[in-house]
């Protein structure tokens, strides 16, 4: 590996307003080294990488690439430098209408010269680099709105590569990937390794990091606090890095205490999402979906709480059986989602908390239809001190909240409708590691104040931390239960990608409801 | 600094603007501040701000209706023949073009939430087709007092003195249309600030995905908000029949565009930053206000639009420019 600094950022400043967002910060990235960036939110990781990428300036600091001093003022510089960056949000940074060749190709020929754009050229040239990235199975032709996820990340890479790129930042590329899509990834990464590209890799999946990465630099309230080589330090030391404490297990083991069955679906089905679903859930259990994207996780969840109702198949709650056609059906019965996608489903972004907090169940905050704000504020209040929500007022916008906060939010609101049946779906996505506890708390109180959760995540090790059982899906099916004990993320990850441990194992141990 | 002067503006601006107004007319033309006048002009910007009431509900569930002008063209004549054609009693005189209103915004909830068309698209055709149909229904012709018919004969009927007053009566002191007006400002005000449907009308129109899952029926709260701005321009339309005294044709077309921009100065009233009564009131009077003044100052009627225009344009942009500053100081 050779030695010499492609990027070093030193003594960089940033201020928002009054807030510090970066003091004193600084990072180097050697040639051909994969380099993780860890941090809480808020630590500072984005605004040093905006800064990096030309998106934001900044107050004091330097930036050298290969040596020599540069000075972004605007993205095109940073492109000219060969910095570029792969978003979280892909969607952002592609044009649907578009072709695959003509999206890996965009910067050519939105700022080349020629005002001619020869589509033949351009589908070679995308092919080729497509090629280079073992990616020569999407079709350039392709409209970019017709890619997936994973895809599209590739047409990014790929664009980058066109200009022949020295650094790639990577933010948080994992969060909406599968984990073939991820390993797929990192393939990738490692090529690019070979080439001599340096990779900024963003994520808050640990494991990830000692999978692809070289080195690691944690960042702190807008500081650099630790570098190490990856073999040199653990997980645990990561996060105490990260949190500035360390972190004794996340979650302590409830007592397990079972009472009656809660909610009971049998072959519930679903167009060709849910094919004959089948299981129960009781009061005070956790049960843990697992399952890959496109294994009808989100599509399960979403069909109990009403949103896209059952097409056939029945579900009992409390021994009941109901017909949920509406979310507001659902809430009825005490089913209540927490959805994915919290910012666009789960809550009203540009609305107070307090307005958030009461909405499930306005009718308990007014008096022949007009509202009592001083309910209100008192309801949202209880909340804030329940959930330790970090708040200015009970009047602050969630886009002020952090993502954490704002998941607070997103279950808090439900503590309004007194549900018994909670849905979270993919809760700590996004959500940064102190947060997480926090959630995790919140889960368990939940389930031993008697209520059921059906935890639906993609993430096993959190589902192995905190569910009693867990339902591993595949193809739209429940393909496996294991209870706590006998979960592992190898077997767990067999049967969620269609395998099987033994040729007769499902004859030996049918699946159970 | 900069922050603290876009967010005075925003929150105060249009008030500022309005009070401005009112000291400069006042200082060049003595018959601007009297009684009479300012009487004039509430009555003058009645019917653009109950047919505006109507636009700020459905933009508040983020939908659009461009169909109120013709809505309120068919209430007009609608109201104007049930007298003079069929000598109606008072009350259906008044109920029917409500009913027809409120026929129309299920008419406009059919195309947009069942078929799936976009708000504005939806309204657009619904405007040309409503147009047409009141038109057809009179023939072209405007609708008055024992007017000829087409098959021959007079009409028998005609509006009467009842009718009449709500249009042109007084009640203590004011313009009885400003009484309406007031009254319909007083419950739309109520409705969307304080009670539970307001609420519900504004988280639909914030996120719809949201909504559905809190447990709103998002598809029955649209229709609420096209049948209420249906209502709300036959109103309009009944108005102006008892204002004017007849039933005359394509009424309600020229006041659609006064009502739209009414409802976006209204964003700036009080740094609501979305439609709202109180607001939508106040961008009709502080057009209103101008108007007369400038009429006062004889400046040419031509010229009206320009003032119209650059007024919205000016409230267009400090709503925006502040949304956009709050933007991005969230971020980062």
């Amino acid at each position: 590996m050779q030695t010499n600094h492609i990027l070093e950022m030193a003594g960089i400043h940033k201020k928002f307003g009054r807030v510090n967002a970066l003091t004193d910060a600084s990072f180097t990235l050697k040639n051909g080294e994969v380099h993780a960036l860890l941090g809480a939110n808020g630590a500072g990781k984005s605004t040093l990488m905006k800064i990096l990428s030309g998106l934001y300036k900044q107050d004091d600091g330097d930036l050298f690439i290969d040596g020599e001093k540069v000075s972004f003022n605007h993205p095109k510089d940073a492109k000219e430098n060969g910095v570029y960056c792969v978003y979280q949000e892909v969607d952002t940074a592609i044009v649907p209408e578009l072709s695959t060749a003509e999206n890996i190709m965009l910067d050519t020929f939105a700022s080349g010269k020629n005002i001619w754009v020869s589509k033949r050229k351009l589908e070679e040239k995308a092919k080729e680099v497509l090629f280079a990235l073992q990616a020569g199975h999407i079709n350039v032709r392709k409209q970019a709105l017709e890619l997936t996820l994973a895809e599209k990340q590739l047409v990014l890479i790929a664009r980058a590569l066109v200009h022949s790129a020295k650094l790639i930042i990577f933010d948080e590329p994992t969060a909406p990937l599968s984990v073939f899509e991820a390993e797929r990834l990192f393939k990738v990464m490692n090529q690019l390794k070979d080439q001599g590209v340096g990779c900024i890799f963003i994520t808050h999946r640990l494991p990830e990091v000692f999978e692809v990465c070289d080195t690691v630099t944690v960042m702190r309230d807008g500081k650099h606090v630790f570098f190490a080589k990856v073999e040199e330090t653990n997980q645990e030391q990561l996060v105490e890095k990260m949190l500035g404490t360390s972190f004794e297990n996340v979650i302590e083991r409830r007592e397990k205490k079972l009472g009656e069955q809660l909610i009971e679906c049998t072959n519930l089905k679903e167009g060709r999402k849910l094919n004959g679903i089948n299981f129960a859930v009781h009061k005070g259990e956790i049960i843990g979906v697992a399952g890959l994207v496109g294994a009808g996780k989100t599509e399960l969840a979403k069909t109990i709480a009403g949103v896209t109702p059952a097409s056939s198949g029945t579900i009992k709650i409390k021994g009941k059986k109901v017909t949920i056609y509406h979310p507001q059906a659902a809430i009825e019965q005490g089913v209540v989602l927490v959805p994915e996608e919290r910012r666009k489903e789960g809550l009203f972004i540009h609305e107070s908390l307090r307005k958030n907090a009461t909405f499930p169940n306005l009718k308990k905050f007014s008096k022949a239809s007009f509202i009592r704000k001083n309910e209100e504020t008192n309801f949202a209040l209880k909340m804030i001190g329940a959930l330790q929500i970090k708040t200015n007022s009970t009047e602050t916008t969630l886009n002020h909240l952090s993502g954490g906060n704002q998941q607070k939010v997103a279950i808090g609101k439900w503590m309004s409708v007194d549900a018994s049946i909670y849905l979270f779906d993919e809760p700590t996505k996004g959500v940064d590691i102190g947060a997480k506890k926090d959630i995790f708390k919140l889960i368990a109180d939940l389930a031993n104040e008697g209520k059921g959760v059906i935890y639906f995540s993609s993430e096993i090790h959190e589902l192995l931390a905190i569910c009693d059982r867990i339902l591993v899906m595949y193809d739209g099916q429940v393909v496996k239960e294991f209870s706590h004990e006998e979960a592992t993320q190898e077997k767990i990850l067999l049967y969620a990608s269609g395998g099987k441990e033994e040729q007769n194992e499902r004859e030996k141990h049918p699946v159970l409801i | 600094m900069k922050e603290k002067s876009i967010q005075f503006l925003f929150k105060y601006g249009a008030i500022a603007l309005l009070a401005v107004i009112i000291i400069y007319f006042s200082t060049v033309s003595p018959s601007f501040l009297t009684y009479g006048n300012f009487s004039d002009i509430l009555r003058s910007i009645s019917i653009v701000t109950v047919l505006a009431l109507g636009v700020t509900f459905t933009l508040v569930v983020n939908g659009f209706d461009l169909s109120v002008g013709s809505t309120m063209s068919l209430s007009t004549v609608v109201t104007a023949s049930l007298m003079v054609w069929y000598d109606m009693p008072l009350w259906l005189v008044i109920i029917l073009p409500i009913l027809v209103g409120a026929a129309v915004g299920l008419f406009n909830t059919f195309l947009i939430v069942v078929i799936g068309i976009p708000d504005l698209l939806a309204t657009l055709s619904s405007m040309y087709i409503i147009a047409g149909l009141h038109r057809t229904y009179t023939e072209g012709y405007s609708i008055y007092n024992h007017m000829p018919l087409t098959s021959g004969g007079t009409a028998i009927g005609e509006l009467s003195d009842a009718f009449l007053w709500i249009g042109q009566g007084q009640l203590a002191g004011l313009p009885v249309p400003v009484w309406i007006m007031l009254l319909l400002i007083l419950i739309s005000y109520l409705i969307l600030n304080h009670t539970r449907w307001g609420r519900v009308l504004y988280m639909t129109g914030g996120n719809e995905e949201a909504a559905t899952l809190s447990g709103v029926k998002v598809k029955k709260v649209k229709c609420a908000a096209y049948v209420v701005s249906g209502i709300f321009a036959s109103i309009a339309g009944i108005l102006f029949t008892a204002r004017v005294g007849s039933g005359q044709i394509d009424a309600g077309a020229p006041l659609l565009m006064e009502a739209v921009a009414a409802v976006f100065v209204g964003y700036s009233v009080l740094g609501a930053g979305k439609p709202n009564a109180v607001g939508t009131f106040f961008g009709a009077a502080v057009i209103g206000i101008l108007l007369n003044g400038l009429t006062i100052l004889n400046l040419p009627y031509y010229a009206f639009d320009i003032v119209k225009g650059s007024v919205l344009v000016l409230a267009l942009a400090v709503t925006y420019v502040y949304a956009k500053n709050r933007m991005s100081s969230s971020g980062g």
